[in-house]
């Protein structure tokens, strides 16, 4: 089996056998980051260049030490240090890294459709690390590899997914994978960051955390991001942390053996507290080791896919 | 010169024809309408099988001329309309520099006169460079020539200064056209608000953001009691609200374009820029409430609103992709496909929608078929059906998001003041 498309733009193009194929082969690569020896041939002889107009470490690190596992020439590109400030455009600076021989551009970027508006104009494959409030597939990919890995299948799992959904593209991302992996997934958050409509991808929807944490199995707390208070989404981040922060008092209506999970950063004490982020029933660490194999996984499959290689 | 136009069906509801009949156009103007017009020396136009309507008025376009002539100009912009079937277009002020004074006015008339081959009425600005400060100098746009006032692009936000300019231009007898968007419930949404923007991680601009402002405008409109016409209607409650202050009496009219009867939000899928228009596309059931305000008179008129854009200004990120389409190639295939086709408007109301209403709103001496009246006339072949292909566009820009679509209606002819400009569908 192979990804049908040369791009992974969203969770919401990819059928549940192409996200099966990912955590598989995430499988093996988890392996690979596990020995002494974490160098793979695999990637020889590829490009792979990360262009980020938007800050991050994680996501960014963890693409580049997937490539380098991997053997690929790994190059960045970040927006404030480019053409891209002299106001050169995205298909522009997209033709131009194509055109240095790239086999993969992985693009992070403010506005949501950059990827694909990308992917149409060049030929190699794009990697969307994350587009304003779109998707962020890797890091629903790595998420659901998780819970997979721990809980042995998604099907029938019921997963709180909590905080500002409005503006996530990391709930976006695991909205679809999620449902299309047979869980029950629930949201809960402030009326004013939930999106209009949301209960139409399939999940239900709840204005307090207790609700859609009874009896889960996961439970995901969302970065709440300062400027979203100034922007009078909600009154203080005090009353926040009151009513949805997720202590672990709170934690008891999960099951016992409930994972916690947030992409990180954490606004510790804000939408989790420190005891919770930090207690047994904690993975987020874990989700960041993961993001690694699951990176070295896609990369292996979309490049492989494009080499024309393994089809049967 | 003489033109004799034979067997054409003609619908003019100014003088109730409706039916086969000849026109004969002597010096511009129409000399005769009847049956089997005695005809010597001159061209015929054989209209069998065909609609003869007043040429159409569109009370609602961007001709981008002058400033961003890379876009549009007036050459292209009214050869477009001429290919549309339109004879007469009001175009919008929101040019660099804005049309807020008697010079540009005159700039725009002085252009149309010799290069543009339709009528063109300049619409002058509300405000001083349309910022929603100071009102323009309304009674100097009005005696250079322009037909109406309007800061649309953007809305008035302050109330009021819309009341002043409401009670200050009813004076000069200009008609006050208003772009409803309230900025704040708009913020930086870039599509409707809802399913669509939500899945597609884009920030919506809800319908009360329009909503709202309808409603101020007719609550100013009633108070001061003077006319008021809505621009560019595109929801349900916006037509519920103008059916509503109809009936209390309130002097308002209503446009809608034919983007808001044919395409919904689904239209911005996989982030399509072409379909990116402000207002935005909307849901089925808007679509719907749009349609039965045109069926029941609510809704006056159908305008093109047409906003041609650079490619490069549409081939960009959705976020920062411009807003609007070229629409005056469409807008009667539109109408006809959408409108007439499934029954929703007869081919009377059709005309008075794109013709008699515009003009009777603008006050233009315009949309009817009456003898003695400059010749301005469009024939129509309602059934024949083709293929949209914006290649073949006479604008200067292609942004339109119907690129493909099987529409039935074409413009055979189109003559302005007694002049031929389109024959046999080509552009003279």
């Amino acid at each position: 089996m192979v990804l049908k498309s040369k791009d992974l733009l969203g969770i919401k193009e990819l059928s549940a056998e192409e996200i099966m194929l990912v955590l598989n082969t995430a499988k093996t690569m988890k392996y690979v980051l596990t020995t002494n020896n974490k160098k793979t041939p695999h990637l020889q002889g590829k490009s792979i260049i990360t262009l980020f107009y938007e800050n991050s470490t994680r996501t960014r690190l963890s693409f580049e030490l997937a490539s380098k596992y991997m053997s690929a020439s790994a190059a960045n590109i970040s927006a404030s240090s480019s053409s891209v400030s002299k106001g050169e455009t995205l298909i522009d600076t997209g033709k131009t890294i194509d055109m240095m021989g790239a086999d993969v551009i992985i693009i992070r970027h403010p506005m949501s459709g950059a990827p694909h508006l990308l992917a149409k104009n060049i030929n190699a494959s794009v990697i969307n690390a994350g587009d304003g409030m779109n998707e962020h597939p890797t890091q629903a990919l790595l998420d659901m590899f998780t819970i997979w890995e721990k809980k042995g299948s998604l099907e029938g799992l019921k997963i709180a997914i909590l905080g500002d959904i409005y503006h996530s593209r990391v709930a976006r991302s695991n909205i679809y994978g999620m449902t299309k992996l047979g869980a029950e997934v629930s949201v809960a958050g402030p009326s004013t960051l939930l999106p209009p409509g949301i209960e139409k991808t399939g999940v239900k929807v709840f204005n307090t955390i207790q609700e859609a944490m009874i009896d889960a199995d996961v439970v995901m707390a969302l970065r709440i991001q300062l400027e979203r208070q100034k922007k009078g989404l909600f009154p203080t981040t005090r009353e926040y942390s009151r009513f949805f922060g997720l202590d672990e008092k709170r934690l008891k209506l999960a099951k016992e053996d409930a994972l916690v999970m947030h992409p990180g950063p954490v606004n510790r004490g804000l939408e989790l507290s420190t005891y919770v982020m930090d207690g047994d029933q904690s993975v987020i660490n874990e989700q960041v080791m993961n993001g690694v194999a699951v990176r070295m996984a896609l990369l292996y499959l979309l490049t492989r896919r494009n080499s024309g290689e393994n089809i049967n | 010169m003489k033109i004799l136009i034979k067997n054409g069906h003609v619908v003019d509801p100014k003088t109730n024809r409706d039916g086969i009949f000849d026109i004969l156009i002597e010096n511009g103007k129409i000399s005769e309408v009847g049956n089997e017009i005695e005809f010597s020396n001159g061209d015929i136009i054989d209209a069998k099988g065909k609609y003869v309507f007043p040429g159409l008025v569109d009370a609602h376009c961007h001709l981008r001329d002058p400033g961003l002539e890379y876009k549009e100009d007036i050459e292209t912009g009214t050869r477009s309309a001429a290919m549309g079937g339109f004879t007469s277009i009001a175009c919008m002020p929101n040019t660099n520099p804005v049309i807020d004074n008697e010079a540009m006015v005159r700039y725009v008339l002085n252009k149309a006169k010799s290069e543009g081959i339709v009528n063109v009425f300049p619409i002058g600005a509300i405000s001083k460079g349309s910022k929603g400060e100071e009102l323009a100098e309304i009674g100097e746009l009005k005696f250079a020539g322009a037909v109406a006032i309007s800061d649309d692009g953007k809305p008035v936000k302050n109330a009021s200064l819309m009341k002043k300019a409401l009670q200050y231009s009813s004076m000069f007898d200009i008609t006050v056209i208003s772009h409803c968007e309230d900025p704040e419930l708009a913020e930086e949404g870039v599509m409707n608000e809802g399913y669509y923007s939500t899945t597609m991680g884009l920030k919506g601009i809800p319908a009360a953001a329009e909503e709202v402002m309808v409603a101020r405008e007719l609550i100013l409109a009633e108070y001061t009691k003077t006319p008021i016409h809505i621009a560019h209607v595109s929801t349900e409650l916006s037509v519920d609200l103008i059916r509503n202050a109809k009936k209390r009496g309130v002097k308002v009219t209503a446009e809608t374009c034919p983007h808001y009867f044919s395409l919904t939000e689904a239209a911005c899928e996989n982030f399509n820029t072409l379909a990116k228009v402000n207002p935005p596309l909307r849901t089925q059931k808007d679509v719907d409430a749009i349609i039965e305000g045109l069926k029941d008179g609510t809704i006056d008129i159908i305008a093109t609103d047409h906003a041609p854009h650079h490619v490069d200004e549409k081939n960009v990120e959705f976020t920062i992709a411009a807003n609007g389409l070229v629409g005056f190639e469409t807008a009667l295939p539109l109408a006809i496909t959408y409108l007439v086709k499934p029954g929703h408007l007869t081919i009377q109301q059709l005309v008075e929608k794109m013709s008699v209403n515009p003009s009777k709103i603008l006050g233009l001496n315009k949309g009817s078929l009456e003898i003695g009246q400059a010749a301005d006339i469009t024939i129509v072949d309602i059934n024949e059906e083709y293929t949209v292909d914006v290649s073949k566009f006479k604008s200067k820009s292609k942004n339109s998001p119907y690129h493909g679509f099987k529409l039935q209606g074409t413009v055979y002819e189109t003559i302005v003041n007694g002049k031929v400009i389109v024959k046999e569908k080509i552009l003279l």
